[in-house]
């Protein structure tokens, strides 16, 4: 199963994007963990300059911006 | 290969956009070099009149809308595919180990190509301090980057001439070269957040920023467009409807007696009623316009607008997490002064 985390303070961007990949994962039928990381220091902990970012399994695959959905459905 | 393949192949697809492209820029030439007819054809089949304060505001409305539309939707979309080459990652490698001075200068310049959000404001301050980038010159990029932002050269542009919109860019990177000077000098790091200090001292992962395709730098242009035009068309419409009402009813001169270049008191009071109101370019600008149009001196309203864009109580409220008060407080008087400077300047020099 893939760990996801979206790294965001709770902007409306951040929001979209925690709903983009629910909404891939459901499509797709894929088993993630999805969990929004709200805290500043545990954000600047994956190095992102810009939010919202996207981590997978520990992996920083985004930074800034909601992804495509092109882009969510190839990580899924 | 068969055709349904083609047809989604990238080139099939670039060459799409690329056509789709140079079709929307003939539409957007030509509807830009009829905004005048537009308005009077509006006007006349309401059976209006021009000479008639409301007929007039009607006009106003009909003439800037479009014209103030098309501007940022055109602009927009440049910018967003000029912002692909210049990520936040890329922007903080030119930066880092850039000493004052020149490197205040570079960091005001990349604060108008690179793509930023007050929300991100946070993480891209500390980004750029992990990567040895000195605290002004990351001022220097945190006061640019919302203050000369392509909205607001455009609508400048659009409204007032080149002139305008070239003299706000240069002063606009001045306040940010200058505000970031002096608060690299008063060496205040320990007014960081401990959790920041922190981070600091330790060791950070540092992103780095992803390839694209011409194709997909297209589509950033397409989304950013959406994002920007979508979110501050209803602010336009807001701003360009006031500024018909004050263009239509108000009489001609009524602010130069207040917000005119004789009133010395007039700069200070534009600023201090910025700082704490938000709103984006899009939406004062034609605030800005219409107030200009009666009398109002050039300095004071771009202040005000400087005021308004570059400071705002939210920003501070972000930035509080990652900055003691004394550093919040010292960044909105040194940025607030420099403002007030070019008010001043301003009105002295036009």
């Amino acid at each position: 199963m893939q760990s996801i985390k979206v790294l965001g303070t709770g902007c409306a961007n951040c929001r979209a994007t925690v709903a983009l990949i629910e909404a891939v994962a459901r499509e797709k039928g894929v088993a993630i963990t999805l969990e929004k990381v709200e805290s500043l220091p545990e954000i600047m902990r994956h190095g992102v300059l810009s939010t919202p970012g996207v981590v997978i399994d520990g992996r920083v695959v985004h930074a800034g911006g909601v992804p495509a959905r092109s882009k969510v459905e190839s990580w899924l | 290969m068969n055709l349904a393949a083609m047809d989604r192949s990238p080139g099939t697809r670039l060459g799409f956009w690329l056509a789709g492209l140079t079709l929307a820029g003939v539409l957007w030439v030509a509807a830009y070099s009829h905004l005048g007819e537009f308005a009077d054809a509006v006007i006349g089949a309401f059976g209006l009149s021009r000479r008639t304060p409301f007929g007039e505001a009607v006009h106003f409305f009909f003439y800037d809308t479009p014209k103030v539309l098309l501007l940022l939707t055109g602009i927009v979309f440049v910018i967003g595919v000029v912002q692909t080459f210049f990520s936040p990652e890329r922007t903080r490698a030119l930066l880092s180990g850039r000493r004052e001075g020149l490197g205040n200068v570079l960091a005001a310049i990349l604060g108008i190509v690179t793509p930023f959000c007050s929300c991100s404001a946070v993480p891209l301050f500390i980004g750029f301090l992990s990567a040895g980038v000195p605290l002004g010159v990351t001022f220097s990029f945190l006061i640019s980057a919302p203050m000369v932002n392509e909205v607001a050269l455009v609508l400048l542009f659009g409204m007032f001439g080149w002139q305008v919109a070239a003299l706000y860019l240069g002063m606009g990177l001045l306040v940010a070269i200058v505000a970031g000077l002096v608060i690299g000098r008063l060496k205040m790091e320990r007014y960081l957040e401990d959790w920041v200090q922190q981070i600091l001292s330790g060791q950070m992962a540092q992103a780095v920023g992803e390839q694209l395709s011409w194709l997909e730098r297209l589509q950033v242009g397409a989304a950013h467009v959406r994002e920007i035009v979508g979110k501050v068309w209803p602010y336009v419409l807001a701003g360009i409807g006031l500024g018909a009402g004050i263009h239509g009813y108000v009489p001609e001169d009524f602010m130069a007696a207040f917000m005119g270049r004789e009133v010395w008191w007039a700069v200070p009071a534009a600023v201090l009623f910025g700082v704490p109101m938000y709103t984006n370019a899009a939406g004062i600008i034609p605030i800005v316009e219409a107030l200009i149009g009666k009398g109002a001196a050039l300095g004071t309203v771009l202040a005000f607008m400087m005021a308004v864009i570059a400071l705002s109580a939210p920003e501070m409220i972000i930035l509080r997490q990652a900055l003691r008060p004394p550093l919040i407080a010292t960044f909105a008087v040194v940025v607030a002064t420099g403002i007030l400077l070019v008010g001043y300047v301003f009105n002295w020099l036009l």
